[in-house]
């Protein structure tokens, strides 16, 4: 599988950084970025980043806002939602808006490697179909 | 406080006082200004009417005696007009005429008696012996001299006993004579001596100079007939009232009315006790309804406001004890903000201690510290503080669950909806714990009113204590939504699984608070504790069943409005269909 590209979006810089070592000890190239509007300039900057770990709570512009902003100018790119509290209604709400998943902080590094993997193998599915329709397309142009 | 209390208890004192001399003056007032008017009004009229009635019936008595002595009169000037000295004898006259007169009026004229100019009776008819008696001294000879007819005053005479005399002149060859009669007196004394008023009511006669004319049982003092003399009036027709008081203290009512054809006056006396007997009965009967009506205003006035304040009183204290609630119940939600916002902050430095324990495990790996001697204690430490903070985390959620419990803003929910979200939610949890989650929901439930991150609490609780029970064997829970058929007007939520069971010592204590079979560290034993709570502040019931090795199944009575069946009535049909979703395990 290639290696996967990551960006890490949270406000708390120690918890961003460990999690970025570990992440990457685990063959994930990860971008850390600490605020909603970084992660936007970010993916701007950086279109190969497949998907997006945000946290919900954060100063300025919070992890919802941050997600709906992401769904609209990168649709395909995955967000994975992290959240501090068990609320059932933050978690419901980004799935609403598209989240791939929420998980719990702190949580199992593996657990949320598997989730990402899990995120970035729905993206890929998703382009490849999109490739297949545009080579069709094209294809039955020609025709 | 204390000195609030006592300031209370004067404010109830003052509220009792109040209330109680409003309710006397609002009562005595009307009530008091009605008998008086009625009192007074009563009194006026029904004196005026007695007086009345007893003045028309002097009245027409008077005029009987009149008409008596007018016809008396009248008789003896009739045997006067046949005096004839040629023809009979004077006594042979009287007898024959006498004898007429007998056998027309009975016994009313007792003789009859022809007397000369010199008052010596010559001729004389009756039961006496009075012929040749001397007249010429007595009083109403002297007074009937000069006139064509005289009656006399009742008066003792020759006979000794009293009577009195009709005496009318006669003229015969030139020569006068007085021809006299004497009426019984006892037929003329029973005209008077039969009116009878009440028990005290006599009427008597008296005559001009104050003397009684008539007999009577009551003994009279002179002064006081002589005072009655004083107020007899000049008008004829009239009588004349007055109201007096003997020497004895007894007040009476006096009528007098006067004769027409002879100086005498007709008197009716009767006790004012006797004569408005029947008014100070009623005045009296009017008095003691008075009296009673105080007495019950009195006894109003005193228990009513006592009552009212006590009722007041008790209302006071109820509000005290809300107010004591609904600071308890704010005090509540503030240490579960406080709780949350603690949890909150909490998890993130917990979180990145778990991590840099993980980044330590990450590095070991790689590190060539085979040869190391406590590798395996360093293993066994970091692996620790993961696990340690993990306990950490779950607590935290817990409080924020907690905290999360005060958000109950109140919404129509639709059951089946709010059900399928949850069951959304855990089917993933489910899903890793080989549990199957079955849903069977009625449709056509109506909305109920309540906050739905409660409900989502009470039914996430079940559903997570159901998959927690069924951890190593795995099973199904199945949901079910249906309208109450035991209980009116409710929804029935069943949460029925097959796992394990509870024992039958434990089903009693489910509920309790901190009650809980799972490890230590694991479990609060808040959760369905606080199910319970919810479910009764939404004042809905709920009840667990439970076999060993079956399974177990809780269900919830939650009330819905009756109003709100209707709106759901009319796009769905609740009796058929019946859907169901399946959550496959994979």
């Amino acid at each position: 599988m290639k290696k996967i590209k990551l960006l890490l979006v949270d406000d708390e810089k120690a918890f961003l950084d460990t999690i970025t070592k570990r992440l990457e000890k685990r063959e994930v190239t990860v971008s850390a970025v600490y605020s909603g509007k970084d992660a936007l300039v970010e993916l701007e900057n950086n279109k190969t980043i497949e998907a997006v770990v945000l946290d919900v709570k954060m100063p300025g512009m919070d992890g919802i806002q941050t997600l709906v902003e992401i769904k609209k100018e990168f649709p395909l790119v995955e967000v994975i939602m992290l959240t501090g509290h068990a609320t059932v209604e933050t978690a419901i709400d980004g799935m609403k808006m598209g989240a791939f998943d929420y998980l719990m902080k702190p949580c199992d590094i593996d657990v949320l490697v598997s989730k990402v993997e899990a995120a970035v193998e729905k993206k890929r599915q998703h382009e490849e179909k999109i490739t297949e329709a545009r080579i069709r397309e094209i294809t039955e142009r020609r025709v | 406080m204390g000195e609030s209390l006592n300031e209370r208890k004067a404010f109830y004192q003052e509220l009792t006082r109040k209330i109680r001399i409003l309710i006397i003056i609002v009562s005595f007032f009307p009530m008091i200004l009605t008998t008086g008017t009625l009192f007074y009004r009563f009194n006026l009229t029904y004196t005026d009417k007695i007086q009345a009635h007893i003045s028309e019936l002097v009245q027409k008595h008077t005029q009987n005696i009149d008409t008596f002595l007018l016809e008396k009169l009248g008789n003896i000037r009739f045997v006067a007009r046949y005096f004839d000295t040629i023809q009979q004898t004077p006594t042979e006259f009287l007898q024959q005429h006498l004898a007429v007169l007998k056998s027309e009026y009975g016994d009313v004229f007792t003789d009859l008696g022809l007397v000369n100019s010199t008052g010596i009776q010559f001729a004389y008819e009756g039961p006496f012996k009075f012929e040749n008696a001397d007249y010429s001294k007595a009083e109403w000879f002297v007074k009937a001299k000069d006139k064509p007819f005289y009656i006399s005053d009742v008066f003792a005479g020759l006979r000794g006993h009293p009577h009195f005399i009709i005496a009318v002149k006669v003229g015969s060859n030139g020569t006068d004579y007085t021809l006299r009669s004497t009426i019984n007196f006892g037929s003329f004394n029973s005209l008077v001596g039969n009116i009878h008023i009440g028990e005290t009511g006599i009427a008597f006669i008296i005559n001009g100079k104050g003397q009684l004319q008539t007999k009577t049982d009551v003994g009279l003092h002179p002064p006081i007939i002589a005072s009655m003399l004083g107020l007899s009036s000049d008008n004829k027709n009239k009588t004349v009232f007055a109201k007096k008081q003997d020497a004895s203290g007894n007040r009476y009512l006096c009528v007098i009315s006067k004769l027409k054809n002879i100086d005498w006056l007709m008197v009716f006396r009767q006790d004012i006790d006797d004569a408005f007997h029947d008014l100070w009965k009623t005045q009296m009967l009017t008095l003691v309804i008075l009296v009673f009506g105080c007495m019950a205003i009195l006894f109003v006035a005193f228990t009513l406001p006592r009552n009212i304040v006590t009722l007041i009183s008790s209302a006071d204290k109820k509000s005290d004890v809300m107010n004591k609630q609904v600071i308890e119940s704010g005090k509540l939600a503030t240490i579960g903000e406080l709780a949350a916002g603690i949890a909150h902050e909490i998890n993130n430095p917990v979180a990145i201690m778990v991590e840099e324990a993980g980044w330590i495990e990450d590095l070991l790996e790689e590190e060539d510290l085979n040869g190391a001697e406590n590798l395996d204690e360093f293993i066994r430490a970091l692996h620790q503080i993961n696990t340690q903070g993990k306990r950490c985390k779950e607590i935290t959620h817990k409080l924020l669950s907690f905290a999360r419990k005060t958000d109950s803003t109140i919404n129509d929910v639709q059951i089946n909806d709010a059900v399928r979200e949850i069951v959304s939610l855990t089917a993933q949890m489910a899903r890793y714990n080989n549990v199957a989650i079955e849903t069977k929901l009625t449709q056509g439930i109506p909305y109920i009113r309540i906050s739905p991150s409660e409900l989502q609490q009470v039914i996430l609780n079940l559903i997570n204590n159901a998959i927690d029970a069924m951890e190593k064997s795995g099973g199904t829970i199945q949901i079910e939504t249906n309208i109450s058929k035991i209980e009116k007007n409710h929804l029935v939520i069943s949460i029925e699984d097959n796992g394990p069971g509870i024992p039958k010592d434990n089903l009693d204590r489910i509920f309790d608070p901190f009650f809980t079979t799972k490890a230590v560290g694991k479990g609060t034993g808040l959760g369905l504790s606080i199910c319970y709570g919810i479910i009764q502040k939404m004042k809905g019931k709920i009840d667990v069943y439970s076999q060993v090795g079956i399974g177990t199944k809780f269900r919830i009575w939650i009330p819905f409005q009756e109003a709100l069946t209707e709106m759901t009535d009319n796009d769905t049909d609740y009796h058929t269909t019946d859907k169901e979703n399946r959550y496959e395990e994979n």
